[in-house]
């Protein structure tokens, strides 16, 4: 074992620089820059750090790893962190979006950049311990308080119709994870701690698992978004600034699906069983609705905030056909949405950089203009579509394996859904890039710049490379997957006894 | 020699009676040195609180009893008194303050304050319906003059004179309800009452629900909150941040003790009663701040739900459920003064503003109060990590506990809607144009906002502290 406490110096280093960007004093255009030299600088020290995670993380064992442990609220309520192969890819793609996210914001945000850079930290503090809190307190502690960075986020640096995106972003986010504090509390009352490592291995009444289920779910499907709560999301998505869309995509729908596998399937193994047609349904009714309502959009951002909404719908049901492919495939299509919906929005950002608008009507023609744009764009949109050779291809390959083994007919609308998001991806791209450019407004637009390219280099790299070589994130999840699979079926098990007892 | 010749054993009251004697002899002062002993008096009434504090806790540790039983120095007392006494000292700056921006000399303030807070420590620690009745008479007497303080003021006068009659009305109804019982019980001591009570009975019930009606009027909870919004509005701000905070932790001690220690035997009965009473607060509180536009009525209704959720507790009736409403009521208190810091530090052009509005762009202007002001909104919301989140907590882990599962959904729906209101503000302060600057914020307030701030954001780092406490003090009652 090591010997300094890493996980914590991962999570609280970006509250530290929070810190000292709010110290940063002076002249404002002097504080802006230091500000971003600052934040870039602790994201990047963040990252680095997290590296050592991944390198000494032992992906053999399906355990809590690098935990820490402190007396903290009292009762049985402790600071507990840990990672295992599950949480620990989503905190290396949370350190490792940042500084592109950082990077992404140099120019684009004028004013306020202190407060906005210091803003960025504390989410990524709580994005951070969100995945590696390992008490159900602490973890909603951070899940929620990510709630206030991103609601200013939004509300100050955000588009026209800011106000009204921000207000129901927080107001449905916070309305979904209040009933999951009231099930976290009643779980505390059954079993008499928080601690999740114990809680996994607990045994909840059957007659109590559907209301906990619920409470989470009611969280989750909020936060992922799962159809029909999903509303808040194209909303938040238009008006939030590129980084802020980067993340909310990139990162924040993930703690949704990552709730899913940490809490609801091996915690309320029966209740997940008994639920899990509900789930389907709403998958399936999400990503086929969705990609059809992505067919219309006239904004750019709304439409992959859509698509975004359609490929949940695959890690959803991926998870809950409770196969090793399905929740594998769930993990990777998180991972690999994450890197490709998060470049997508940064391409976006490109062009809304140079025009100040994500209409689509607005663009055509752009590969005149701007090749490398138009290549790094067509890798993504490729990605996106799920096309072999890309990451996109394995997590939706796998999560429709997984659940075809299940149940055959969700597995073969979700497969109709792929056609659709090949349909909305490759017009938005031909209706953007393609075409002569003929619009006057479009004439002087400029390629990439060397900074906007080297934010590209290492998503365009990972999305290639996971399409052809998956195995870094498979293995590093494979042991705890298995684990967690085999306390679903030990929890259904007991079920199946209970009633033969019966 | 019986009990009453002998003369009653007079430490556990020594909080209570250097509390009446300092206020006493502050009031002399006062009375023959004039107004222009003002700042002294502040001064030395916040150093008897202070004192006062300190005897409370050298006190010794275990269950002191007193004056043929209807006097109790128990941890929940101790509690309670400390948190009374807190509020009074921090009203007391906002007072002094107040005064010096006003440049009025008024020593009635700091004393009237005084002996306010002395109905508070009798009413902690009331263990029979007359001392009780005295704990309440002494806080209110004096609440009545400080609303109504601003004699030349329409508003002051308006809230002085409803505050009077309505709070003389809740009086003869809880003195009706306490005949009541007596007449149902035979006592008037709370552990013969719950003695008798467990028997039951449709008289009791009806004196207990008459002496409710007194106490939720006392923490201004629905259906009896109807003075709150206009006497918030139309006290001096320092005397509402006083009614906000150190008033309620009275109320609260007072309704806590009774009901936990005389009625443990009906306690399907008043639960009831508590169940509807906090839910309408909830809902009443949330829904009605939203229309609000003056920000002291918006404290007003903010502090009508807030009692709603304090009451969560309570109506759980266990030691989990008493813990959770001292917790509440310790992080209640914070936010509270800290907010009506902030209040009194919104002034421009030399006069101070009281709408929404005015705030508009304030984190621009002048972002540290605009920070600070901010964390207490989302504190109030209840939104994690800040401390708000942990009294909502407890309070809601104790109704979970005792199955009160439509109160816990519903309560925490509320928060929900609660949580739109304080948003507003926080987009106004945050998201608006900048209209007005207001002026630079006195040491004192910014003293008080600050630490207020600072509690409200660090408490997640160790709150077991304050946890134990609270823990320890409500096994007291059980």
């Amino acid at each position: 074992m090591t010997s300094w406490p890493i996980l914590p110096v991962v999570a609280f280093l970006p509250l530290l620089g929070a810190l000292f960007i709010m110290a940063v004093r002076g002249e404002e255009a002097v504080v802006a820059r230091n500000a971003r030299w600052a934040a870039l600088w602790f994201t990047l020290g963040t990252f680095v750090v997290s590296l050592f995670l991944l390198f000494g993380f032992d992906p053999s064992s399906p355990d809590f790893q690098f935990e820490e442990k402190a007396p903290w609220v009292g009762g049985a309520i402790n600071f507990h962190m840990g990672v295992d192969g599950i949480s620990l890819p989503f905190v290396i793609l949370t350190t490792g979006l940042m500084p592109i996210c950082i990077v992404a914001s140099w120019q684009s945000i004028t004013w306020r950049v202190r407060e906005y850079m210091t803003a960025f930290l504390v989410l990524e503090t709580l994005m951070i311990g969100t995945f590696s809190a390992l008490d159900l307190v602490l973890f909603y502690l951070f899940f929620e308080g990510g709630l206030i960075p991103m609601f200013l986020i939004i509300g100050i640096w955000g588009g026209p119709r800011r106000v009204y995106s921000t207000f129901k972003f927080f107001l449905y986010t916070f309305a979904g994870s209040v009933l999951m504090l009231l099930a976290i509390m009643a779980m505390y009352w059954s079993a008499g701690t928080t601690d999740i490592a114990v809680l996994i291995k607990h045994a909840f009444p059957p007659e109590l698992q559907p209301w906990l289920w619920l409470g989470f779910f009611a969280s989750f499907a909020v936060k992922l978004p799962m159809w029909p709560v999903h509303t808040w999301l194209p909303d938040a998505h238009v008006e939030a600034p590129t980084a802020g869309s980067v993340i909310l995509a990139a990162i924040l729908l993930k703690m949704g699906g990552y709730g899913f596998l940490r809490f609801s399937l091996p915690m309320f193994p029966i209740a997940s069983h008994d639920f899990a047609p509900l789930i389907f349904t709403l998958s399936v009714v999400a990503i086929i609705y969705t990609s059809l309502v992505a067919l219309v959009q006239e904004d750019m951002k709304k439409l992959i905030a859509y698509s975004s909404v359609a490929h949940m719908g695959f890690v959803t049901m991926g998870i809950f056909a409770g196969s090793m492919q399905g929740v594998a495939g769930g993990v990777f299509q998180m991972i690999s949405h994450g890197i490709v919906s998060g470049a997508l929005f940064l391409c976006v950002g490109v062009v809304y950089d140079r025009m100040h608008t994500h209409e689509i009507a607005i663009f055509g023609g752009l590969v005149n203009r701007m090749p490398i744009y138009a290549a790094v764009f067509m890798v993504f949109t490729l990605a996106n579509i799920g096309l072999p050779g890309t990451s996109g291809f394995i997590g939706e390959f796998l999560t429709l394996i997984g659940t075809f083994k299940v149940n055959s007919g969700v597995a073969t609308f979700a497969a109709i859904g792929l056609i659709l998001s090949v349909c909305y991806a490759l017009w938005l791209y031909r209706q953007v890039v393609f075409g002569a450019l003929v619009k006057p407004s479009l004439a002087t637009i400029m390629d990439l710049t060397p900074r906007e390219i080297v934010t590209f280099v290492p998503l365009v790299a990972l999305a290639i490379l996971f399409g052809f070589f998956p195995t870094p994130v498979l293995d590093v999840s494979a042991s705890s997957i298995t684990a967690l699979l085999d306390t679903y079926s030990h929890g259904l098990t007991l079920k199946a006894a209970a009633l033969i007892a019966h | 020699m019986n009990d009453a010749q002998v003369f009653p054993a007079l430490l556990p009251a020594l909080p209570e009676i250097m509390l009446a004697l300092g206020a006493m002899a502050l009031l002399m002062i006062g009375v023959f040195r004039g107004d222009q002993s003002t700042a002294l008096i502040n001064w030395l009434s916040i150093a008897l609180l202070v004192l006062v504090g300190i005897v409370v806790l050298q006190l010794p540790e275990e269950r002191l009893v007193t004056f043929g039983g209807s006097f109790v120095l128990d941890g929940f007392a101790r509690f309670m008194k400390i948190l009374a006494l807190g509020g009074s000292a921090v009203s007391i700056i906002l007072v002094s303050r107040y005064l010096q921006t006003e440049r009025q000399q008024r020593f009635e303030y700091a004393v009237l304050i005084l002996l306010s807070t002395l109905g508070m420590l009798v009413l902690s620690s009331a263990a029979d319906l007359i001392a009780l009745y005295l704990g309440l008479e002494i806080m209110s007497l004096a609440l009545y003059v400080l609303a109504a303080i601003q004699r030349d003021s329409v508003r002051s006068t308006e809230a002085g004179l409803k505050y009077f009659v309505l709070g003389a009305l809740s009086s003869g109804m809880l003195l009706y309800g306490a005949s009541l019982i007596y007449g149902f019980t035979g006592t008037v001591d709370f552990s013969g009452i719950a003695k008798a009570s467990s028997a039951g009975g449709v008289g009791l019930i009806f004196g207990l629900v008459f002496l409710f009606a007194g106490f939720c009027f006392k923490v201004s909870v629905v259906p009896f909150h109807m003075w709150t919004p206009d006497v918030y509005e139309g006290a001096p701000t320092p005397i509402t941040s006083f009614f906000a905070a150190a008033v309620k932790v009275g109320g609260i001690a007072m309704f806590v003790r009774a009901t936990i220690s005389a009625f443990p035997g009906i306690t399907t009965q008043w639960q009831q009663i508590l169940v509807f009473v906090a839910i309408a607060s909830m809902a009443l509180g949330s829904f009605a701040a939203i229309g609000q536009r003056n920000i002291k009525r918006l404290m007003a209704y903010s502090s009508i739900a807030h009692m709603g959720f304090a009451l969560i507790g309570l109506a759980a009736g266990t030691e989990q459920g008493v813990r959770g409403v001292m917790i509440y009521m310790v992080i209640y208190v914070a936010m509270t003064l800290g907010s009506f810091a902030f209040i009194m530090a919104m002034r421009s052009d030399g006069r101070n503003v009281e709408n929404i509005a005015d705030l508009s762009g304030l984190a621009r202007t002048r972002p540290t109060m605009a920070f600070f002001f901010g964390l207490l909104l989302f504190s109030l919301a209840g939104v994690p990590p800040l401390a708000g989140f942990f009294a909502k907590f407890y309070v809601f882990l104790a109704a979970i506990e005792a199955g009160l599962y439509p109160l816990a959904v519903i309560g925490i729906l509320t928060s929900v809607v609660g949580a739109y209101y304080y948003l507003m503000i926080v987009k106004v302060m945050c998201f608006d144009e900048p209209k007005g600057r207001f002026e630079p914020m006195a040491n004192d307030l910014r003293l008080v906002l600050g630490a207020s701030g600072l509690f409200n954001l660090l408490l997640c780092i160790y709150p077991a502290p304050l946890i134990e406490a609270a823990g320890t003090a409500a096994k007291s009652l059980f």
